[in-house]
């Protein structure tokens, strides 16, 4: 099957060729930072955590969510849901590994890495987020590719690999639990500290994933001989509209329980994300931007006739991905630092090589997503032939 | 798909040619490629070809140890033992200092000395250049000692040199 | 002895788990190579059941407070981001701000302990200057969330960071609830002017904190910064009844930094 990642049209390298010049700039930026430190980026003793563990965060939710078609597919079995369940599967393949290569670029001594396993510490979450994380990038290679390999020699796949899929199941959602967990259970932090951050984790995720992944039915439509299907995207505009209610509801059940019981160390982040606090806000016009967006998406996507209508339904689905990209990958993380434990505000935004190294790191995603979804198409259209 | 490229369906095994038309096993780029492969691996063997690299000669024979009365002038433990576990032992050591408060070793002979590696070893051994740099370059191993244990000789020279300006 | 000790002693334990008992797992896996290496804390060393500190805020007065500052950055060669050795290395404000690394340092009352503060509070609590450090908390949320143990609590009671195993990853700085954890977003040679050989500097990449002064403490020293103090400073063992710093619980009114979160800080003030 690999060779098909080997047979493409100019487009199919020239967009490879693209990508591989994101990651090369990217190579550049990470090794500036292995040589000088991660004092290149715009982190600092205050915010200590940055654009990378936002991306981490964002982007476990994008590999979770491979689970919204896995689940009606195989546990209720679901048939529309086969011919774009590949789709999801390998979605979420290079969504963990974006999720790795960040959490590799944050630390500040990758020579160090594998002490996470010379000296296993299960009291620690982030020890469980690398056991969780690379279980699920193991899991969806190995069934992706012996599910696609099934469809191709048009066989039912192994029975194990039937085993396999239920255990994904439940494994998505604990990628983001445990990482929700990263977060909430510290006791110095009072932004993070709720018990919801584990379901809304799920909830946008479930929105957002989903999204992405109709939008890229949408490019495999217009740009390959395979149609993913009108009723698969209906379906996930279906389960995107539920959780970015879901979402946008646990957003306010938050709000509510921060501002009706008044504690200061709870409300002085969202102060900070909403209105500024100190004259220092540069993240205001973003977050209003997000919530009010997100809103504005979700009940345009409960209306039939934009859901339905697949123009709209990609302009919805774009802005549901943006607004939840803000709303984890720039608020989540640095509003829990701003303000200190101490209550110092020193506000943070990523510098030029800390965001060249991002991109890079979303090329490579891209880069294997291209080639595992050109496999995928290629080996669909050959069956469809 | 077995190794001849024979598919499997519940029917069982046919012989159906692979869908893919284009030629996968295309020799010449195989070979070509494996030349290449060969080349840059054995290219640091082709770089030094005919050169002789002399052995490592360090000369330890540092004021503070000679300042010794010549029965004292021993390390730790015996010098084949320090040759071949030195990583070992010291990496042992920074275990029982940082993690267990044991600063003194007790060699095996029952003699104590204090467990450093900057405030012990370097101070008989203060030559860092002869003592640890020559075998560690001839064997291209670079511990990361040096980047927080000061290397005092260079140090001292630093300061001796910005004093005399 | 082929082999590392601890490695040895792990594998030993493993095997004896495996029901190989554990003196022929000893013979199995070094026949002959017991050796009688040992490793033993230094003569002097103190030794404590339970190391805590009270810092005694009627005497230490800003001048007292900067002289314990400067005697731990000293002795742990801290570096100065403000002060480079070469002004070619000189950093920005906002960079000073980021990247500058505190073992010991002031901040005022409400920093120092937020939400106790109060319109109307007394005059001397608005120019005080409180030393901060780490507070060697009994339930460290530090420790908890190190994915590889390279900070951990001794039986002392002392929280100790393991430079050598630290993989940079930062949890302890989000879990830390003091500001008390710095990370090295630079190399730091180039900011510490004066320098102490006998102790090391740390490198790009990894966290660090005041240790309590482990290696004075092991030769029978008292911490740098209560030896700097005058008396402000009074440090000791909670497990001894007659030590001073159970005196000083016992006669005085103390204060924790946020004892609410239930980390059970082992720095005491007194205002």
């Amino acid at each position: 099957m690999l060779e098909q990642a080997f047979v493409g049209t100019r487009k199919y390298y020239g967009l490879l060729a693209g990508l591989g010049f994101l990651i090369a700039l990217g190579a550049l930026g990470y090794y500036q930072q292995l040589t000088t430190g991660l004092g290149i980026t715009g982190m600092g003793r205050d915010v200590s955590w940055g654009f990378y563990i936002a991306q981490f965060t964002y982007l476990v939710g994008v590999a979770a969510s491979a689970v919204m078609v896995v689940l009606p597919l195989y546990l209720h079995n679901y048939k529309a849901f086969a011919r774009i369940a590949i789709l999801g599967e390998f979605l979420a393949v290079a969504a963990v590994t974006m999720c790795l290569l960040f959490i590799v670029a944050d630390l500040g001594r990758p020579d160090r890495l594998f002490n996470i396993i010379k000296y296993p510490t299960p009291g620690s979450v982030l020890f469980w987020d690398m056991v969780v994380l690379n279980g699920y990038l193991i899991l969806n290679i190995v069934i992706g590719w012996n599910v696609l390999e099934a469809e191709r020699n048009d066989t039912k796949y192994k029975p194990w690999v039937k085993y396999l899929i239920y255990v994904s199941i439940p494994w998505a959602v604990s990628i983001h639990t445990v990482t929700a967990f990263l977060y909430a259970g510290l006791p110095g932090r009072g932004f993070w500290l709720t018990a919801v951050m584990a379901p809304r984790f799920l909830a946008s995720a479930f929105a957002a994933g989903p999204s992405l992944l109709i939008l890229l039915c949408l490019l495999v439509r217009a740009f390959t001989k395979f149609d993913p299907g009108r009723e698969q995207i209906q379906t996930l505009a279906k389960v995107v509209t539920y959780a970015i209610l879901v979402n946008i509801f646990l957003f306010f059940c938050e709000i509510f329980t921060v501002f009706y019981s008044q504690i200061p160390e709870h409300m002085m982040h969202f102060k900070y994300l909403f209105v500024g606090l100190e004259g220092k806000g540069q993240l205001v016009p973003f977050m209003w931007f997000s919530m009010v967006g997100m809103i504005v998406a979700a009940l345009a996507m409960v209306v039939p006739k934009v859901r339905e209508n697949e123009n709209t339904l990609a302009w919805a689905c774009g802005l549901i991905i943006l607004t939840t990209y803000i709303d984890k990958g720039l608020g989540l993380i640095s509003a829990g630092f701003i303000p200190n434990p101490l209550e110092h505000i020193t506000e943070y935004w990523p510098t030029g090589l800390e965001a060249m190294i991002t991109l890079g790191i979303w090329a490579t995603g891209f880069f294997i997503l291209t080639v595992l979804y050109k496999i995928a198409v290629s080996i669909k259209e050959e069956v469809r032939a | 798909m077995d190794h001849n490229g024979n598919y499997k369906n519940e029917f069982g095994w046919f012989a159906d040619k692979p869908k893919v038309p284009k030629k996968l096993f295309n020799f010449k780029a195989v070979f070509i490629g494996v030349v290449i492969f060969v080349v840059l691996v054995t290219s640091p063997l082709w770089k030094n070809l005919g050169q002789v690299i002399p052995g490592p000669d360090p000369q330890l024979n540092t004021a503070a140890i000679m300042k010794l009365p010549e029965k004292d002038r021993t390390c730790v433990e015996s010098k084949e033992y320090m040759r071949a576990n030195h990583m070992l032992l010291l990496g042992e050591w920074r275990d029982e200092v940082v993690r267990d408060a044991n600063r003194d070793y007790v060699n095996s002979k029952g003699k104590k000395y204090l467990a450093s590696l900057s405030n012990n070893c370097m101070e008989c051994h203060s030559n860092k250049s002869q003592f640890c740099d020559q075998c560690h370059n001839y064997v291209a191993v670079v511990p990361n000692c040096w980047g927080c244990h000061w290397e005092k000789e260079k140090e001292k020279k630093q300061v001796a040199q910005s004093e005399a300006k | 002895m082929g082999i590392n000790r601890r490695e040895f002693l792990r594998l030993a334990g493993l095997s004896t788990l495996l029901g190989l008992g554990g003196k022929t797992a000893f013979e199995l896996l070094a026949p002959g190579q017991l050796e009688a290496q040992q490793y033993v804390p230094e003569p002097g060393a103190f030794k404590a059941k339970r190391w805590a500190m009270v810092v005694d805020m009627r005497k230490l007065d800003e001048k007292t407070a900067h002289k314990c500052i400067n005697a731990c950055h000293l002795t742990h060669n801290v570096p100065d981001i403000a002060n480079p050795v070469n002004p070619a290395a000189a950093v920005s404000p906002e960079e000073q701000v980021r990247f500058r690394i505190k073992w010991l340092w002031k901040e005022d009352f409400h920093n120092a302990f937020p939400g106790d503060e109060h319109d109307n509070l007394q005059e001397k609590l608005h120019h005080m200057k409180f030393l901060v450090l780490c507070n060697h908390c009994d339930n460290p949320p530090c420790v908890r969330v190190c994915p590889t143990k390279a900070t951990f609590r001794r039986p002392d009671g002392m929280v100790m960071m393991d430079m050598h195993r630290c993989i940079g990853c930062r949890y302890c700085m989000a879990a830390c609830p003091f500001g008390a954890r710095s990370f090295n977003w630079r190399d730091p040679r180039p900011y510490i002017k004066e320098v102490n050989l006998n102790y090391p500097t740390r490198e790009i990449g990894v966290v660090e904190k005041c240790t309590f002064c482990d290696e004075r403490l092991s030769k029978g020293q008292m911490p740098a910064c209560v030896e700097a103090s005058g008396g402000a400073l009074i440090f000791g063992d909670l497990g001894d009844p007659k030590s001073k710093v159970r005196d000083q619980l016992r006669t005085y009114f103390t204060l924790r930094r946020k004892a609410h979160l239930g980390t059970y800080p082992q720095v005491y003030y007194i205002v």
